[in-house]
């Protein structure tokens, strides 16, 4: 299977390339391409295709997103609420279809592939969801959760399930008599332990950690993201982060993007990202986090109006209507996308219109002093 | 803060065009010496199947004017009970508050008719809850919940009623408060509707609220408005403020005093740069340094080991114990250490289990 699975990806390693994305097919494990998820909402009433009353509106959640999920390394996508952060981790667990784009796995166009291709594909990603307390079926016991994806997608004898099911919940720092137990006989931190106990069951290569530690106690959290830097390490396993709090993004991730309505606005290596911000939204997200230090006193960048909603977006830049600089609404950009452009020669990407790059005065100060 | 950073603060802001606001008023000196709200040897056990359940076991703290002070602590270290034990909210049976005082502008509450406490509660001292999604009830309008604490503290009715309940709104920076007033809560957004919880709390002018991890549920920049708001009522006010969390940004920003809470009792209080600068128990150290550093990249991070201990089976002596990675003898751990100020406002639950550097104070106590 695996020979099989290698020759096609060197027949159709054409994977185009996007601004932003540096790493190549075959260093990526997952490499997704222009992205779209549009849903629709207040449908109009239409006759033969033609609308009757009201118009349809379009939410575009995810709106023609490109980035590269590199081999044994982090990817995170950071944002606020409604920027697509999740909607991007369900496409690429096959959970909901992209309304356009690709996502190409090792090479491979994943809507293309045959039944069994997609057998393969499900058991290398695998998901760890935010809230432990909803993510396990509180009517099985632990070996049964653990052990479900063994028994769907593999051959594996009923003691050979037990066995693996004992060995992965000791590697996640849980003991193998508690395979009995029920989820509410566990605490959240042990119970987010199942849940990457249970990802971690098919040998997956690639896992999509939407906000692992945000539900957790703060003491907890340092437990479980420094088991998930461990399995990493260990397993040589590539995830993609989905959070909104960027002290855990620093501290996990390689690579980072910063989404806002669907678009991603900044993308790069981490410490190059973080050590200089160039998108405005990127500054008022760092110097809106909290610090770590009393003394540490950062001026606050609040960009006016809220967060607008994601149903029918501005044709050209989305953040148009949030940027304190004034917007020239004849520009190319004010009705058109703009593209990311390469800041410096590092790996570092910006959406860079005449309003979106902070000034100077805008730009955070970390250290706050 | 140095004068020269003031000075290059004011002149950044200055700088700056109109439509960009930054808030450096952060920080800015509340607090007044004057005690609102002091608490005595406070204990609150439940009686469950497990046996007592010793919530909340002889605390101590005092409130001041215009001061924040942070409840910091896991999830089971008793610090959500200590806000409905200070509110006599406490569901009895199976709660009940043993002992204590909480002596709220010279009146013990715990000695008042449950008909004076009513009175109290909403009044003299509020509280605002941890999720605005379910703190508002979704089959009243805002004018309704906002309208019902300022109706019952403050009698009024009608026209007037409704003005006020604009004023309340107004005073939480919710635009177009008239219209708003009319809507339901289905119709805010997440920010907004923690904002009403505000206006609840805040609406009959009380001497203490005690904020029971209000943003959690928040997006970091609706976080950063909403914790700047609560900043400009305490300086408009001079309220005191509890705050309830387990996050040590919040405590970083917005708070005087820090009092550290494990398995229902205070392992460690002091004023704020102290409890950073120079923590003494091993419980707050490793608080501290378990949180991943948005300034710079951090190392592997400091991990508490274990969890923390139930509450119906404490271990006997110090409760940090079995966690802590110090080296003591078990003799040292079965002894119940007792909360010790080390230096001036900085009180420290002295053991050679928790505390690295015993020997220093060990002067100070007599086991």
């Amino acid at each position: 299977m695996a020979a099989k699975t290698e020759k096609k990806t060197n027949s159709k390693s054409i994977v185009p390339n996007e601004l932003g994305c540096t790493t190549s097919t075959k260093d990526s494990i997952v490499q997704v391409r222009n992205l779209r998820k549009h849903y629709e909402v207040n449908k109009a009433l239409s006759f033969f295709g033609k609308d009757i009353i009201g118009k349809t509106d379009l939410l575009k959640a995810v709106d023609n997103v490109s980035f590269d999920v590199p081999k044994g390394k982090t990817f995170g996508l950071v944002g606020e609420s409604g920027c697509g952060k999740t909607t991007t981790g369900k496409l690429i667990l096959q959970l909901e279809n992209p309304t356009a784009g690709e996502i190409y796995f090792q090479g491979e166009d994943v809507a293309l592939m045959s039944k069994a291709g997609l057998v393969e594909y499900r058991k290398s990603v695998q998901a760890v969801f935010q809230d432990p307390w909803a993510s396990l079926n509180p009517r099985m016991r632990v070996r049964d959760i653990v052990g479900e994806p063994l028994q769907i997608a593999t051959t594996m004898t009923k003691e050979q399930i037990a066995k693996r099911v004992g060995d992965l919940l000791e590697e996640v720092g849980l003991n193998e008599y508690q395979s009995n137990f029920y989820p509410h006989e566990f605490s959240g931190g042990q119970r987010q332990r199942i849940g990457i106990a249970r990802a971690l069951a098919l040998n997956p290569k690639l896992i999509i950690l939407d906000e692992p530690v945000s539900a957790l106690d703060v003491s907890i959290r340092a437990q479980i993201m420094n088991l998930l830097v461990d399995l990493q390490n260990e397993h040589d396993l590539a995830y993609v982060l989905i959070a909104h709090n960027l002290a855990t993004v620093r501290y996990m991730c390689h690579r980072t993007a910063v989404m806002y309505l669907g678009v991603i606005q900044e993308m790069g290596d981490t410490e190059t990202v973080f050590n200089n911000p160039q998108h405005i939204y990127t500054n008022a997200l760092m110097s809106a986090a909290l610090p770590s230090h009393p003394d540490i006193d950062r001026d606050e960048l609040v960009l006016p109006g809220e967060v607008v909603s994601p149903i029918n977006p501005p044709s050209g830049d989305v953040f148009q209507t949030r940027t304190p600089l004034k917007v020239d609404a004849k520009h190319e950009y004010a009705n058109n996308r703009p593209p990311l452009v390469q800041v410096g020669k590092k790996d570092h990407w910006v959406v860079e219109t005449p309003w979106s790059i902070a000034t100077k005065e805008m730009k955070v100060n970390l250290a706050g002093i | 803060m140095t004068t020269k950073s003031k000075k290059s603060a004011t002149k950044k802001t200055s700088k700056r065009s109109s439509k960009t606001s930054r808030v450096a008023d952060f920080g800015r000196k509340t607090v007044r010496d004057e005690v609102v709200l002091s608490v005595k040897d406070l204990k609150t056990q439940f009686s469950t199947k497990w046996g007592t359940v010793k919530a909340v076991d002889g605390i101590s703290f005092d409130l001041k004017k215009g001061e924040t002070l942070g409840i910091v602590g896991e999830s089971g270290s008793g610090k959500s009970v200590t806000s409905l034990s200070l509110m006599r909210l406490v569901p009895s049976p199976p709660g009940e508050i043993v002992s204590g005082e909480v002596n709220l502008n010279g009146r013990d509450l715990l000695k008042l008719s449950e008909k004076d406490m009513t009175e109290v509660r909403g009044g003299e001292i509020s509280l605002i809850l941890q999720d605005p999604m379910t703190a508002l009830n979704p089959c009243f309008s805002i004018e309704d919940q906002v309208g019902e604490g300022i109706r019952i503290h403050q009698g009024v009715k009608g026209k007037s009623l409704f003005d006020k309940v604009v004023d309340a709104l107004k005073s939480v920076r919710i635009p177009a408060a008239d219209q708003r007033a009319k809507d339901y809560p289905h119709q805010l957004s997440g920010g907004m509707r923690q904002r009403v919880v505000g206006a609840i709390g805040i609406s009959s002018n009380p001497s203490v609220i005690i904020a029971d991890e209000p943003t959690t549920s928040l997006d970091v920049t609706i976080q950063g408005a909403y914790l700047r708001l609560l900043k400009q009522i305490q300086e408009e006010t001079g309220v005191g403020i509890i705050f309830i969390t387990h996050d040590f940004g919040i405590v970083a920003k917005m708070c005087d005093r820090v009092a550290v809470m494990y398995a229902g009792r205070i392992v460690e209080s002091a004023d704020v740069r102290t409890i950073f600068n120079n923590p003494l128990h091993e419980y707050t150290k490793a608080l501290i340094e378990s949180v991943p550093k948005l300034e710079q990249k951090t190392g592997r991070l400091t991990q508490i080991e274990g969890q923390p201990p139930a509450l119906w089976d404490l271990p006997e002596g110090d409760s940090f114990a079995p966690r802590s990675t110090l080296k003591f003898s078990e003799k040292d751990a079965k002894i119940r250490p007792e909360l010790v100020e080390v230096s001036k406002n900085h009180f420290v639950q002295l053991s050679k289990s928790s505390v690295k550097d015993f020997k220093k104070y060990a002067h100070l106590v007599d086991y």
